[in-house]
């Protein structure tokens, strides 16, 4: 096997896109279907992805590598384009971090086939299949159905690597042998030291809290992974490990009206899907409609909530269910 | 074919790889819900009605673009799948407001039939669509406050004058205001909603007009295809033959004569082959192109005016037979022609279009004056109690009611031209084919690509169904004007049995049993050729006995067309006529 598939198994990385998908299985099905595809064609090719659109309000780690550890980043798409046999690789940036960090990139990148691409579009666009219709200049930016995987059929409906800016700088320190299972915490809310933060990977929640010197002395909850897309937690739920993107929201109960806090939400998701399936348009439009009445009809509520969750064409939709649901389980039902 | 092994609830299936889970279930009468889905177009996966439970699988899957796997697990039915769908049916329903009269899918409609299954209250939440757009372009009404959103209309349309705007639930289908782009009236885009938010113009207000005046002599003909398709709207099998019980019931509406369309096209044939003769010995204005199809005639006139001269001049067999009626017969019978009207019966929402162009006007007269589709002509039985199914048979009136096999088989892609060549080849060589039945070019494929022999001459002819194929033809006639001598074109796929006026559904399967019901019929005529058919023979010697007289009743021009404006409706009930 290869040293560096090897050596990423071993460290037990997990992509950092928020999925936490196991990064080593996933560029062994793109060398596996480039194999494939070369025994019919040897002129078959392979693509790479740097995902640097992060649009999940409350993350701040993409912008807070690319500002300190860029070399590190390029060094790791260098590694997976070597890795799995790709002679092209695209490095997509979220609009104001293209513009914040290009000419820097470029000059790092040099010579090497790594094409820095202006995120168009919004939140959906980070969306793996989604960024590759972005890639290939489609005009209506939606996610594609799955299976096939982009590991299989991605940008040009070839075998494509998508991992994100946290997971290539990981990549490019295992492969240097300074990986110290660390990541990235972005720690926003009502707290009073806000930022972004490197601990050791899958630390609980408290702990990080009381790190940074945030763990707030009034009643709280907290959402994890993302400001919009993050699980509520409540106060006696902070034993748990930090996932997804490694964000914590703080929220301090006095100061939250969980009314407001849904319709904030709520308006995100309406702005950002796509339409293009029924549980994500309409249960979209239709949690919007009832928020905007004086009196909250849960029960509708609820069963839009499950069929977003269960039905959806792509994770957004799905996701729109864990924030809503965890929120109104662990806060809302319980204050009542 | 590899063939594996798979479970569905419970009970094991050996089937085809390559299929997916709705595939496989349809074929094995397991029932699964689904909206988006039709066979014509790729899966979006949009309704997520279909969804089903994959042992080891976490989330749900649509069991539309789902493939099955060897040792796949799968299940139908769940409580939790069943909540899924509810909910999406309840939030479909939201989005589409209710014209439940006045619908394509009237005596059909699959929303109706899955709330009923699923016990949802359709009006569970509010309708949010009754202040968007009913827009009339040309022939076709499109109705936004009924529309779903699954873009089954965009993805059929062969021309892109349907587009996706909008984002979220702001998003909408709009009828492209590009001055480059023009809606050909093919209708495919009624056949492919599957809620009904597309119609034809005037169905179906305006079904009772032709009757209105009751001084005057109502006179209906009928396509050649409608004969094996509008049994479907009285639960007859698909492709089931029902000439003679069509004609019982347009009796009973009260329609004093009733044609057959097929004996028009026995008319088309004679002058279409004449013409073919006159282009093929001269070899010019080649390749030459078939003309009966008003969809593909417009799509010339707007998108390849430069081949407008490669049409052929003859006109539709509806308006050939309107005017002989209007000319010809209502001398015959001693009828002021203006107190005549015309109905057609057609498989089509295009011959709506075709029936007003100026230039088919004769002493000032349309040929035709109404054109109800096939769906609109089961909607008048059914409103009538005309039930087809136990109708007593009757035949069509003379002088048009026998036409040849070869007038009948126009309704399927390649009839035009196997009609055309039976009766050219006689006009070329003097003898007539030895095997009559030019089986090269049926079937259902979009292009096919034949040499045909005739005599001395080799004719390189290709049978078009489907505009999207049609325009390659036409690029590839741009790099080689040569690549071909004669083309036939339907603008539906399958040609007019899978018209845009045909009843819903209609799929590939359905397609194939409508057109070979028509091959049977030509099969099992004693006439199969139309130069052969006494009562066109003796018409054009007693009647059409020059050119001066042919010419106005037989023959067309083209000219480029211009962008139809698109008109903004009140309701979907006060369409703008023609």
């Amino acid at each position: 096997m290869n040293e560096i598939i090897e050596k990423i198994k071993e460290s037990g990385l997990k992509g950092r896109g928020g999925a936490g998908f196991p990064t080593g299985i996933k560029w062994e099905s793109v060398i596996s279907a480039l194999e494939k595809r070369k025994a019919e064609d040897k002129n078959a090719k392979a693509y790479v992805v740097c995902n640097g659109s992060e649009g999940e309000p409350n993350v701040l780690k993409d912008d807070f590598i690319l500002e300190n550890y860029p070399e590190e980043v390029i060094d790791g798409i260098r590694i997976a384009m070597e890795t799995i046999g790709s002679e092209e690789a695209y490095f997509v940036l979220r609009h104001d971090l293209f513009e914040k960090h290009e000419k820097n990139l470029k000059k790092i990148i040099g010579k090497k086939n790594i094409k820095l691409f202006k995120k168009t579009g919004g939140y959906l666009c980070g969306e793996e299949s989604t960024m590759i219709e972005t890639i290939e200049g489609k005009e209506r930016k939606e996610p594609r159905d799955k299976p096939p995987y982009p590991t299989e059929k991605g940008l040009w409906n070839c075998p494509t690597l998508v991992n994100n800016i946290e997971t290539f700088y990981s990549v490019s320190l295992i492969a240097a042998g300074k990986y110290q299972h660390e990541r990235f915490y972005t720690v926003s809310g009502d707290v009073k030291k806000a930022g972004v933060f490197y601990f050791p990977e899958y630390w609980p929640i408290e702990k990080v809290l009381h790190k940074t010197e945030n763990f707030p002395d009034e009643d709280f909850f907290v959402q994890v992974g993302g400001g919009a897309s993050g699980k509520i937690y409540a106060e006696n739920e902070l034993v748990q490990e930090v996932s997804g993107m490694g964000a914590i929201v703080v929220y301090i109960i006095s100061k939250t009206d969980t009314k407001q806090l849904m319709k904030k939400w709520i308006e995100f998701f309406y702005a950002e899907n796509c339409g293009k399936c029924v549980p994500c348009r309409e249960g979209v439009y239709r949690i919007k409609e009832i928020l905007e009445k004086e009196e909250i009809s849960y029960e509708d509520m609820k069963d839009i909530l499950f069929n977003l969750r269960e039905s959806s064409f792509c994770p957004l939709g799905k996701t729109v269910a864990v924030p809503f649901e965890s929120l109104i389980e662990k806060i809302i039902e319980k204050h009542e | 074919m590899n063939k594996i092994k798979i479970k569905i609830n419970g009970k094991e299936y050996s089937v085809n790889v390559g299929q997916t889970i709705l595939e496989v279930a349809k074929k094995n009468k397991i029932e699964i819900p689904s909206l988006c889905h039709h066979p014509d177009l790729e899966p979006s996966s949009s309704c997520r009605m279909c969804l089903v439970e994959i042992k080891g699988v976490k989330d749900l899957k649509t069991s539309c673009s789902f493939k099955v796997e060897d040792g796949m697990e799968i299940m139908t039915e769940s409580p939790r799948i069943q909540k899924a769908r509810k909910t999406n049916l309840e939030l479909i329903f939201s989005q589409h407001q209710e014209e439940c009269s006045d619908c394509v899918w009237f005596y059909n409609c699959q929303l109706l039939k899955m709330a009923k299954k699923f016990d949802i209250k359709i009006n569970r939440f509010p309708d949010r669509k009754t202040n968007r757009k009913i827009n009339q372009c040309g022939a076709i009404i499109f109705d936004q406050t009924k529309c779903i959103d699954c873009r089954n209309c965009v993805e059929i349309c062969p021309v892109d004058f349907l587009e996706v705007e909008g984002r979220g639930a702001e998003i909408g289908i709009t009828e492209s205001t590009a001055e480059n782009k023009e809606c050909i009236n093919c209708g495919q885009c009624i056949l492919h909603c599957p809620v009904g938010a597309i119609e034809g113009l005037g169905e179906f207000e305006y079904i009772n007009d032709p009757f209105k005046d009751k001084n005057k002599t109502v006179v209906v003909q009928f396509a050649p295809s409608i004969r094996t398709s509008i049994g479907e709207e009285f639960g007859l099998p698909y492709g089931e033959i029902v000439t003679e019980k069509l004609v019982a019931g347009m009796k009973k509406l009260g329609f004093d004569k009733v044609f057959d369309t097929s004996v028009g096209a026995d008319f088309t044939t004679m002058e279409e082959a004449g013409e073919l003769k006159e282009r093929l010995s001269k070899n010019e204005k080649l390749p030459a192109f078939s003309s009966c199809c008003p969809s593909w005639v417009k799509f010339v006139e707007f998108y390849y005016p430069e081949f407008i001269p490669n049409l052929c001049t003859s006109r539709s067999p509806q308006i050939m037979l309107g005017g002989l009626i209007k000319t010809f017969w209502a001398e015959k019978e001693k009828i002021d022609p203006k107190n005549i009207v015309v109905v057609s019966i057609m498989p089509c929402v295009s011959k709506k279009y075709e029936i007003k162009r100026e230039e088919m006007k004769i002493d000032g007269m349309f040929p035709v004056d109404y054109v109800l589709t096939t769906r609109e002509l089961a909607y008048l039985f059914k409103k009538n109690k005309i039930d087809l199914k136990n109708i007593e048979p009757q035949v069509a009136d003379d002088p048009f009611g026998m036409p040849t096999g070869a007038g009948v088989i126009y309704g399927a892609s390649g009839g035009v031209f196997e009609s055309a060549l039976r009766t050219a080849y006689f006009k070329i060589t003097g003898k007539n084919l030895e095997n009559i039945e030019i089986k090269e070019i049926r079937g259902l494929q979009g292009v096919k690509k034949r040499e045909l022999k005739i005599g001395d001459l080799t004719v390189k002819t290709v049978i078009v169904n489907g505009i999207r194929n049609a325009k390659k033809m036409l690029e590839e006639l741009k790099k080689d004007p040569k690549a071909f001598d004669t083309m036939e074109v339907m603008a539906c796929p399958g040609g007019c049995i899978g018209g845009g006026g045909q009843p819903v559904p209609t799929d590939g399967e359905i397609r194939q049993k409508r057109a070979n019901a028509l091959y049977e019929i030509d099969e099992k005529k004693e006439l199969r050729l139309a130069h052969e058919n006494p009562a066109i023979n003796k018409i054009y010697k007693e009647y059409l006995t020059s050119e001066d007289i042919i010419k106005p009743i037989f023959h067309t021009k083209f000219s480029p067309k211009k962008k139809t404006p698109i008109k903004e409706l009140k309701n979907s009930r006060e369409t703008e006529k023609l």
